[in-house]
């Protein structure tokens, strides 16, 4: 059985392999001057071993380059400024969520992009800056996937009698729902889940956040639910603790959820609810040498077309961010289910969302974040 | 007498000596060079490094230098926006900024200090560059054509009063050629060209600064182009077309109209602040002088404290717990002992991480700990302890963590301890209480002193571990130095915090020689 699966995983990497190639060989024009490897910074795990058999395998099968990844993402910020200072930067494209790059962005540690020449246009032609839309939320940052931060909750709560959560509000319902939340260390989603929550329409979030009294009522709310919450800094901390059964209901992104629920097949469901979108995609660091530059802008633009998109939604759960490609998302690549109805992005689970907020938060967030960790250290 | 002493070749003896002696140190010096220059490069000069990022602030003066000059005359304390001058040279310094693409920058380390305004400076980034800056430019053609020529600009730089008496004028000039150099390449040939209407504009502030006997200068000059510029211009100034360069920053963003943010700007104009340090105390300067932060912002004092207390504990538990371990090892048969000792160092081989993670798994509500005490009845099913996510599992988890640190210290102390000594003083009639606490523990007093010293500065330190099993009641100052240092960036604050954090640390150490002495600290 076992043998059978790999021999199934080798044939789909096979024709994968001779997709990308001569996806390639028709698409891509030769990269002139360009350094034959390159430094690829992710996250690790599972998302970069979507990467690697969706983007890195084509692309080193097509081009000959080698590709050496290194799973720093976590800590991109700060050794990419690092790296800077030092005048040896050794990375050349790293992956980063959006707020991240707006970050290296404005320190001027990412070089700035321009989608419709830089990057690959949509088969019938529309041009990228179109086909990604306002997911370009940077001059520096090539979306990637779209994911979210959403509940999951325990399908087997006993003192629960029955009762699913239906809306985000249901974590503040002690009542209906009791047990231990877990949450993000973070303030970021969760004042705007709790302003929500106590009648706020989403619009009018952040301009209640901006005075003293907003935040106090955020978290006020937030304050409902503290004794009986576990506060998570690391995104596997959430599923870990659902299957324990440590917490009834926790934040986490929303592929981890999937793979504890498919791959592992925990009694665990997911509250789609007010998910919070985000982005995660690339950056080119800035000061990186021609032929590196060349070699990065080469593999960006193969690695961000609307196939090699698509193809990534097959190894993990999370939208790809260009419309072109959500038609193309297919079946899961080891599990043989369909993967549509797991993305975030999907009609059925996006019936109420609201995207990170990019700009407001950028602005705001150190702010914040001293007078959330305040709160939680009272 | 002394004195009398020489040596065979008639030196005095003590010139000798002290000769022989200095080469002896000498060579000692050489000897021990490498590892000096080594601990110089790898150890000092970053602490120095970080030490001096905790006030350094040459961004803001570097970025706006104009800006930064003209602002020094700008009431902060008033309820006034600053003057035409004022935002004329933020046009100017803003203008190269982002053809550099280094105003974001400068809007991130001020939003440290005042949250919103990194999107004033990314939002005006692109707008500055269709600032209108035609208003004195005008001027100065309709008093006199020469303006338009490029000799102009080149006489007055050649003339005696340039920069002292032009100082915006200067700013506004260096910053035009970078501009150009940035724009059209190292190689531009600006000897043809004038500068842009924003260097007229700094041009014409610097006039109406000038005296009498400035003037007297220009128009009395003896060079003809410069008697050309300058005659009739002073009164020909005062009839210029007004500049309206605060409208239109007031147009690209209301933030340019906010007294707070000008305020910070003023503040932050120093090449040298120290904002970060109050900022770790919980404290900023505005404009009534240092004061308190808002109660719900008031974080790392709080933070310092618990660090300290927790610190303390946990060295303490340290103590409980090692002494007798470290005494079972001293005494028992070695063959006993070792296999003690490897229980011992396992731990400590172990990936710090991997053991956290076991605690998770051993503390959690429903963990091995828990489970077993409802199985034995001890605790209800619904009164299960909370033994993480709060101070008793950091102070659990980092106990068990840092205790190799304190056996091993006090182990080879035991170990030098004569048995002899407790036999001597039991022959001597001392009951088995009496010969620990006056012959054997002060014996062992500089090993609790060297695994005291080890236990509590590592655990002032650590953050991967709080982070994990403090929750949020369990977390130290660390936590919050590797926010600044890897999310928000904010490497002043977290330098100032690190250094708070060193001197912390070297005054607990003086205090500790002062009280211990430190020559009563063994290893081994």
């Amino acid at each position: 059985m076992s043998k059978m699966s790999t021999l199934a995983t080798a044939v789909a990497l096979a024709s994968t392999l001779g997709l990308g190639a001569t996806a390639t060989a028709a698409d891509m024009p030769e990269c002139e001057n360009c350094a034959d490897s390159m430094t690829i910074v992710s996250w690790g795990g599972a998302y970069s071993k979507s990467q690697l058999r969706a983007y890195h395998e084509p692309y080193t099968a097509a081009t000959e380059t080698e590709i050496v990844n290194d799973e720093s993402s976590a800590e991109a910020v700060a050794k990419l400024r690092a790296m800077n200072e030092a005048g040896n930067v050794t990375w050349d494209v790293v992956d980063v969520v959006a707020a991240d790059a707006i970050r290296l962005c404005d320190e001027g540690l990412a070089v700035e992009i321009d989608a419709d020449n830089d990057l690959a246009a949509a088969p019938d032609g529309t041009p990228a800056s179109e086909d990604f839309g306002d997911l370009l939320v940077s001059d520096c940052f090539i979306p990637q996937i779209v994911y979210s931060t959403t509940f999951g909750y325990r399908t087997d709560n006993a003192d629960w009698n029955g009762a699913t959560p239906e809306d985000i509000c249901a974590i503040f319902d002690t009542e209906k729902f009791p047990g231990q939340r877990s949450l993000e260390k973070r303030p970021i989603a969760n004042v705007e889940w709790a302003l929500m929550c106590d009648g706020v329409s989403i619009d009018d979030v952040y301009s209640m956040l901006e005075t003293d009294e907003g935040v106090d009522r955020a978290l006020a709310k937030l304050g409902t639910i503290k004794d009986q919450t576990v506060w998570w800094s690391a995104g596997a901390e959430t599923p870990q603790l659902l299957a324990d059964g440590e917490v009834a209901i926790g934040s986490t992104y929303n592929g981890r959820l999937f793979s504890a629920i498919e791959e592992q097949d925990q009694p665990i469901a997911i509250l789609w609810d007010a998910q919070m979108f985000d982005l995660d995609g690339w950056i080119i660091p800035a000061g990186l040498s021609d032929d590196r530059l060349a070699r990065a802008k080469h593999y960006i633009k193969f690695a961000t077309d609307t196939q090699r998109l698509a193809d990534q939604a097959k190894y993990i759960s999370y939208g790809p961010a260009r419309a072109s490609s959500a038609p193309l998302v297919g079946k899961h690549a080891d599990l043989g289910i369909e993967m549509a109805p797991h993305m975030p992005t999907d009609p059925a689970n996006a019936q109420n969302t609201f995207l990170y907020n990019y700009e407001w938060w950028a602005d705001n967030r150190d702010d914040l974040d001293a007078k959330f960790q305040a709160w939680l250290a009272n | 007498m002394a004195s009398d002493l020489t040596t065979h070749d008639g030196q005095p003896l003590h010139k000798s000596l002290a000769k022989a002696l200095r080469r002896e140190k000498l060579r000692a010096l050489v000897l021990i060079a490498p590892l000096l220059l080594f601990v110089l490069i790898t150890f000092v000069s970053p602490i120095a490094d970080m030490l001096f990022r905790s006030v350094e602030n040459s961004i803001v003066p570097k970025t706006l230098p104009g800006t930064t000059r003209t602002l020094q005359s700008w009431d902060a304390l008033g309820e006034e926006l600053p003057g035409e001058e004022v935002y004329a040279s933020l046009a100017d310094d803003m203008m190269l900024a982002q053809e550099l693409k280094i105003h974001t920058r400068l809007g991130s380390r001020l939003n440290y200090d005042q949250p919103g305004i990194a999107s004033v400076f990314r939002k005006s980034g692109r707008q500055v560059k269709k600032i209108d800056s035609s208003a004195h430019l005008d001027g100065f053609i309709q008093s006199n054509e020469i303006w338009t020529k490029p000799e102009s600009w080149a006489n007055l730089r050649k003339n005696g009063l340039w920069p002292g008496a032009f100082p915006a004028s200067s700013t506004a000039w260096s910053n035009w050629v970078r501009f150009m150099k940035s724009d059209e390449g190292d190689d531009v040939d600006l000897s043809e060209k004038t500068p842009s209407g924003l260097a007229y504009s700094a041009l014409y502030f610097d006039l109406q600064k000038l005296s009498d006997e400035q003037w007297r200068q220009l128009t009395d000059s003896d060079n003809e182009t410069t008697r050309a510029m300058f005659n009739g211009l002073r009164e020909a100034s005062a009839q210029f077309p007004a500049a309206n360069y605060k409208e239109q920053f007031l147009d690209m963003h209301d933030g340019w109209g906010k007294l707070d943010n000008w305020r910070t700007l003023h503040r932050l104009s120093p090449p040298i602040v120290d904002s970060y340090y109050w900022a770790s105390v919980d404290r900023e300067r505005t404009s009534d002088g240092v004061v308190h932060k808002p109660e719900n912002e008031r974080i790392y004092v709080k933070l310092f404290v618990r660090t300290i207390l927790m610190s303390a504990l946990i060295t303490l538990m340290c103590i409980l717990l090692g002494y007798p371990i470290a005494y079972l090892l001293a005494t028992l048969p070695t063959r006993t002992s070792n296999l003690l000792m490897i229980l011992v160092l396992l731990p400590f081989w172990t990936s710090l991480l991997v053991r956290t993670s076991a605690w998770k798994v051993l503390l959690q509500q429903q963990g091995v700990i828990n489970n077993i005490l409802v199985w034995l009845g001890v605790v209800g099913d619904d009164g299960r302890l909370a033994l993480i996510n709060n101070m008793t599992g950091t102070v659990i988890t980092m106990t068990h963590i840092l205790l190799p640190f304190m056996i091993l210290p006090l182990f080879s102390v035991m170990k030098t301890i004569s048995p002899s000594y407790v036999r001597a003083a039991k022959s001597m009639g001392a009951s088995d209480w009496t010969s620990f606490r006056r012959v054997y523990f002060p014996n062992t007093i500089p090993g609790i002193g060297a695994g005291s010293i080890l236990v509590f500065i590592l655990s002032i330190g650590y953050y991967i571990t709080p982070e994990l099993v403090g929750g949020t009641k369990g977390v130290f100052i660390s936590n919050r130095i590797a926010y600044h240092i890897s999310s928000s960036l904010n490497w002043g604050l977290a330098a100032a915090l690190g250094s708070i954090l060193l001197v912390a640390v070297l005054i607990l150490y003086w205090a500790y020689d002062r009280i211990v002495g430190i020559d009563n600290v063994k290893l081994g």
